[in-house]
């Protein structure tokens, strides 16, 4: 879709000389007021958007929290007690950063989904989605290790049990858990370290999202009918189009999070790590993040070794394959036809699967025992069904419906069937995961 | 260029893949420091050996002390929970092998070699779960062992797996009663 064309004219004296030194703001011009957008996008495409700017967000509050924390296992747990009580704004400053990474994951999840539903991941949009995938990795990675800083007895047991993942590879799994505690158990280096990482790793994610906008900005947005845009009928102005969506997607979503913050600060959170970090005591029930909690299913539902691999490590090579399985998916899914709009079967996978994961979260936050077990690896097996059978096999033998010839074809039969919305969304609902 | 220079390798060619090393050894060396930081330091490694009195336990009492950052058990066994640990047959095991640092590597797993000679009634073992390093409760699980709270590996009363995800024994650290009531770990 970008059309290699710029339609930006500098009008004044200082924008001609810029342009003539340095185009950015030719640059911001064709990228963010020009740019073509298809004319049916619906709200789930406004969360690229909002994930934009809860990254942002949560450098700003994290940059000023590290102001007055104190990465020392004797002091780390007081330091973040003192933001909370004695620092002006501190404990708002804390809300804002712990309550933002949940909702970045919200809409993180949304945003995936969205693409699995409506096949973005399909060529010519590898890349993004590869992108896409490395910066959902590297927020797992940040969010883990900034869960671990405020020393409580979830940081520690949490960050005890996944960094004991990696002493399942074999023969060299003590020595890569060594290197990363930087000793025999999690102690000062490993909170240090940690530190230091968590503050890197959010520069390292703004600078894939700019890799992942830019591939955006060469293949297109994907739209809810799937079909490439054809013609200057099938698109609208990125702004005023697009920028007000985004604005009130942005605003509704702020909303809620606002709700959170102030009013419900802590239920996102887990009451254990209020209580400072012990080495010799276990929480009688750990649980990581919600955001990891499928995944977290899916590690304990390998209880069986499977020849030669033992279950520890089984647990280990089944959650990541997990998120390998994102990975692959544009080259699983077989079907020529993008959206599941026009995939009946497809749609019905794509909903069971989505009820798979919100299952796999909830027994990922039960006991691993009794019947909890059983249905965690019914659900796993279904995980990789989804993307080992249903992708490949659907694609292959369902009849999609009929396909219209162009999004403004889509758009009018819509507004023909009565229901008056002048941009077109499509039958799916709005709120998923 | 002609056919010869392709041919044979010259003094040119030498050059280029002499140089291509040395980078590649120069990037190693390089590296290697940045990684190498990250391992356990000094003060870490330096951890020495502790000493515990056991006088006051009696069987049915344990106390916990902490070598390397992990809690070591010290548990005078009680009667029975010495006979659960010798009636269990080898075959029953899912890790068949003692984990004993101070046996050789491929020592049974049977009860008398979980413990030392003459002293059959002590536990003195690394009290953190082999499945992913929890801190699993004493005396409790259908064994009378040891339960894991995080993801639900339960080990009998000589602290072997008999059920759930972890795959070994807790392990024996290296240990010996230096007196009747003194004990000295690693």
């Amino acid at each position: 879709m970008s059309e290699g064309h710029s339609t930006y004219t500098p009008k004044t004296g200082i924008e001609r000389w810029f342009d003539a030194r340095m185009p950015l703001p030719r640059l911001v011009y064709d990228s963010f007021v020009s740019y073509p957008v298809p004319r049916n996008l619906n709200y789930m495409w406004t969360f690229g958007g909002i994930l934009s700017i809860m990254l942002v967000a949560q450098i700003l509050t994290g940059i000023v929290l590290a102001m007055h924390y104190a990465a020392d296992t004797n002091l780390a747990f007081g330091s973040v007690e003192k933001i909370m009580r004695d620092v002006n704004s501190g404990w708002l400053l804390r809300y804002m950063h712990a309550n933002g990474a949940s909702f970045f994951f919200i809409a993180v999840y949304m945003h995936i989904f969205r693409g699995l539903y409506y096949g973005s991941y399909k060529a010519p949009r590898e890349l993004l989605w590869i992108l896409g995938c490395i910066i959902y990795l590297l927020m797992m990675a940040t969010g883990f290790m900034g869960y671990v800083l405020p020393w409580g007895q979830m940081s520690f047991w949490g960050a005890t049990v996944i960094t004991g993942f990696f002493s399942a590879i074999p023969l060299v799994g003590n020595w890569i858990q060594q290197l990363l505690l930087g000793g025999f158990a999690v102690d000062n280096p490993t909170l240090n370290r940690f530190f230091a990482l968590h503050y890197l790793l959010p520069f390292m994610i703004a600078g894939v999202v700019v890799l992942h906008v830019w591939a955006l900005h060469v293949v297109g947005q994907s739209n809810p009918t799937g079909i490439e845009v054809k013609s200057k009928t099938d698109t609208v102005a990125f702004t005023p189009y697009a920028t007000i969506k985004d604005a009130f997607g942005m605003i509704v979503f702020l909303f809620i999070f606002a709700y959170f913050i102030f009013f419900l600060p802590n239920y996102l959170g887990h009451p254990d790590n209020y209580i400072v970090a012990n080495p010799l005591k276990t929480p009688a029930h750990i649980v990581p993040e919600w955001y990891f909690l499928p995944f977290y299913a899916i590690l304990r539902a390998i209880t069986f070794n499977i020849g030669p691999i033992n279950s520890k490590l089984g647990g280990v090579l089944c959650m990541f394959g997990a998120i390998v399985m994102l990975f692959l998916v544009p080259w699983l899914d077989t079907s020529k036809v993008r959206s599941a709009v026009y995939r009946p079967w497809y749609k019905l996978f794509f909903w069971l699967f989505v009820a798979d994961a919100i299952l796999l979260g909830w027994l990922g936050s039960q006991p691993a025992e009794g019947s909890y077990v059983f249905m965690a690896q019914m659900a796993t097996l279904f995980y990789f069904a989804f993307f080992l059978i249903a992708l490949p096999v659907l694609g292959l033998i369902e009849t999609p419906r009929r396909v219209p010839n162009s999004i403004t074809e889509a758009v009018l039969e819509k507004n023909k069937g009565g229901s008056g919305h002048p941009v077109g969304a499509t039958a799916a609902p709005e709120t998923k995961g | 260029m002609s056919a010869t220079d392709i041919q044979d390798p010259n003094r040119r060619d030498f050059l280029y893949v002499a140089t291509g090393m040395a980078a590649v050894v120069g990037a190693g060396a390089f590296a290697w420091p940045f990684i190498d930081q990250m391992r356990p330091d000094a003060s870490t490694l330096a951890l020495a050996s502790v000493e515990v009195d056991v006088a006051s336990l009696t069987p049915g009492m344990s106390l916990i002390v902490k070598w390397r950052g992990k809690p070591v058990v010290v548990r005078n066994r009680t009667e029975k929970e010495m006979k659960d640990g010798e009636a269990v047959k080898l075959g029953d095991l899912k890790d068949p092998i003692a984990r004993n640092a101070n046996l050789p590597a491929d020592a049974p797993a049977t009860d008398a070699n979980r413990t030392t000679p003459g002293k059959e009634a002590w536990m003195v073992m690394v009290q953190v779960c082999t499945h992913l390093g929890c801190i699993p409760l004493g005396q409790e699980g259908d064994f009378g062992g040891w339960f894991c709270p995080c993801h639900g590996s339960q080990y009998d009363t000589a602290g072997r797996i008999r059920k759930g995800p972890a795959p070994e024994n807790m392990a024996v650290p290296v240990f010996k009663f230096i007196s009747d009531t003194k004990i000295i770990i690693g």
